[in-house]
């Protein structure tokens, strides 16, 4: 990854490294969001997120690389959180609250701990992608890879469950198979992501640009590519902002983000209000606008 | 009758493709299901009746593999629901399927997801699957609206999206659970001609469940009518015989029948 001549501001090798840690974040944690929020799971991510802070903290306590750490207390958890899901109906609020604060509270005795409570924990926190090393490019590259391999083969079968899971059942689909391993692909994009834009803000890479994609595309894939092109624009478009402006990377990422699902949901507000000054809300609407959609 | 018995290939199977043997189930002390016997044949166009809280929905659910019974035993195609092994054999139109409004989905994305049951849902569609899903869309109307989003359509032609999934699969046993709810009537006049045609053209079997039977009174051949057992299984012309007509006493008839005991 060196030798590259880039224009500015990616000329120099740690915003090359962050470019392509970046984009592959910016480009699987919408397609992993497009699922999860149409299951209505979207805060799935910031639940998993809270448990990778305590495999961070584990790692750091015990001197190994804590995204291997956080990948294993993430993956184990977020197993864990499904099985939860499924099994304790009555009280699965409450059963991931018990995971997720559980998660946090156990990250924050492991630092004390370690007595680490310092930089070393918040670039995981907040992100630090300016930083990343060859290795830690390389780790975002592997999970990114097995999370398109994932989605590219079940990616209809899930699709099929989020439009009904009883007569997928029926057809044989595994469903409760499939959406555990939604959630652990949940948990390998925020290790993927943490270094990128921080625990505290992964999940919004998966909720953020699926938020303004479904306003506009006609179909589920279009949604999931529109998601895709959204991330991995705010990606671009946030590190040349926060290299021009000496602005915090990952939070402005994520702002980029925000600021797009804000403005498309705006627009299309304008643009449906204006034939009929109607009193429908605008997400009752049905949408105006196909000519915007990303439909194959 | 409109439909044509054995105008299409001769028939395959030969035992009953659907039974259910003595099937009972409860929630808590009451026995939503006692003692339900019920077998269908290939080729048949059956119906089930019976009123709110009459077991339809516990018994479709037992026969559908999703809820075991307590006692008695469910064959599907001689198999045990749940350990199916050609799971496109049997289709499945859930009641109203809840569809998130803000889905972004086209009605031909969800009307390829049925055919997941027949390719093996890890495999990509290829030509002959995308002309199955096209002739499914075809045969509920749905062709011209193919590109269009379902949560733009009407509840009787989103109805007609997950009946097209369903026989996107191309089943031989179609099971529907009250399919004709608060549908339109040009929605309930495609319905019934495209179940017919299954019944006619592909030798299918159709088992619909409902409080009524509205659009496909006059279609089906035989009705059974549960409350909790079964108390009656015939052609409509036996349960006309026996002093009620379909349509006119719906949510009565099984008062009826107990009364006429």
């Amino acid at each position: 990854m060196t030798g590259l001549t880039l224009p500015f501001p990616f000329d120099r090798e740690y915003m090359q490294l962050a470019l392509v840690a970046g984009l592959v974040v910016g480009a699987c944690a919408p397609l992993i969001g497009g699922f999860l929020v149409q299951k209505r799971m979207s805060l799935l991510g910031d639940g998993i997120g809270h448990l990778a802070f305590a495999g961070v903290a584990a790692g750091l306590l015990l001197g190994v690389y804590p995204v291997w750490t956080a990948l294993i207390v993430a993956v184990i958890g977020s197993v864990g959180v499904e099985w939860l899901r499924t099994r304790a109906r009555t009280s699965g609020d409450l059963a991931l609250a018990l995971f997720f604060y559980g998660g946090i509270a156990a990250g924050v005795v492991l630092t004390g701990l370690a007595g680490s409570l310092d930089a070393g924990i918040f670039t995981y926190l907040f992100g630090s992608i300016l930083t990343v090393r060859p290795g830690d490019v390389w780790v975002v590259v592997g999970c990114g890879a097995a999370i398109v391999a994932a989605i590219w083969f079940t990616g209809r079968a899930l699709f099929a469950t989020v439009v009904d899971e009883e007569s997928s059942r029926v057809a044989g689909i595994p469903v409760d198979g499939l959406n555990t391993m939604l959630s652990v692909l949940t948990a390998v994009t925020i290790v993927a992501a943490m270094r990128v834009v921080g625990l505290l803000l992964v999940a919004a890479m998966m909720v953020l640009p699926v938020g303004a994609s479904r306003l506009v595309a006609r179909t589920f894939r279009g949604m999931l590519l529109g998601a895709v092109v959204v991330g991995t624009a705010s990606v671009v478009v946030g590190l040349v902002t926060a290299r021009l402006w000496g602005l915090a990377p990952g939070g402005t990422i994520v702002l980029v983000a925000a600021v797009t699902f804000g403005g498309v949901s705006v627009v299309l507000n304008i643009r449906r209000r204006r034939p009929a000054a109607d009193a429908i809300g605008w997400r009752d609407a049905p949408a105006t606008a196909p000519e915007g959609s990303h439909g194959h | 009758m409109r439909r044509v018995s054995g105008a299409a290939a001769a028939p395959v199977t030969t035992g009953p493709v659907l039974v259910a043997d003595g099937v009972s189930f409860g929630y808590g002390r009451d026995l939503v299901l006692d003692d339900v016997h019920l077998e269908l044949r290939r080729g048949e166009f059956a119906a089930l009746v019976g009123p709110n809280g009459s077991g339809k929905s516990t018994l479709l659910r037992c026969l559908m593999g999703l809820s075991e019974p307590q006692a008695g035993t469910v064959r599907v195609f001689g198999e045990d629901p749940r350990e199916l092994r050609d799971r496109w054999r049997l289709g499945y139109v859930p009641q109203r399927p809840f569809l998130d409004r803000d889905l972004p989905a086209s009605v031909e994305e969800v009307v390829a997801a049925g055919r997941l049951a027949r390719t093996g849902w890890w495999r990509r569609l290829h030509a002959a699957d995308r002309r199955a899903v096209t002739h499914a869309m075809e045969s509920v109307g749905l062709l011209p609206l193919r590109g269009r989003r379902v949560r733009e359509l009407s509840g009787g032609q989103q109805q007609r999206v997950f009946i097209a999934k369903a026989f996107a699969g191309e089943p031989e046993l179609l099971v529907l659970d009250e399919p004709v709810a608060g549908v339109d009537a040009e929605s309930q006049r495609l319905f019934r001609d495209s179940l017919t045609h299954l019944v006619a053209e592909h030798r299918a079997t159709v088992f619909l469940v409902s409080h009524e039977l509205g659009a496909v009174a006059h279609d089906i051949d035989r009705v059974i009518v549960l409350k909790n057992r079964v108390l009656f299984d015939g052609t409509p012309a036996e349960l006309t015989e026996t002093g009620v007509s379909l349509g006119v006493h719906r949510e009565d008839l099984p008062l009826w029948l107990e009364g006429l005991r």
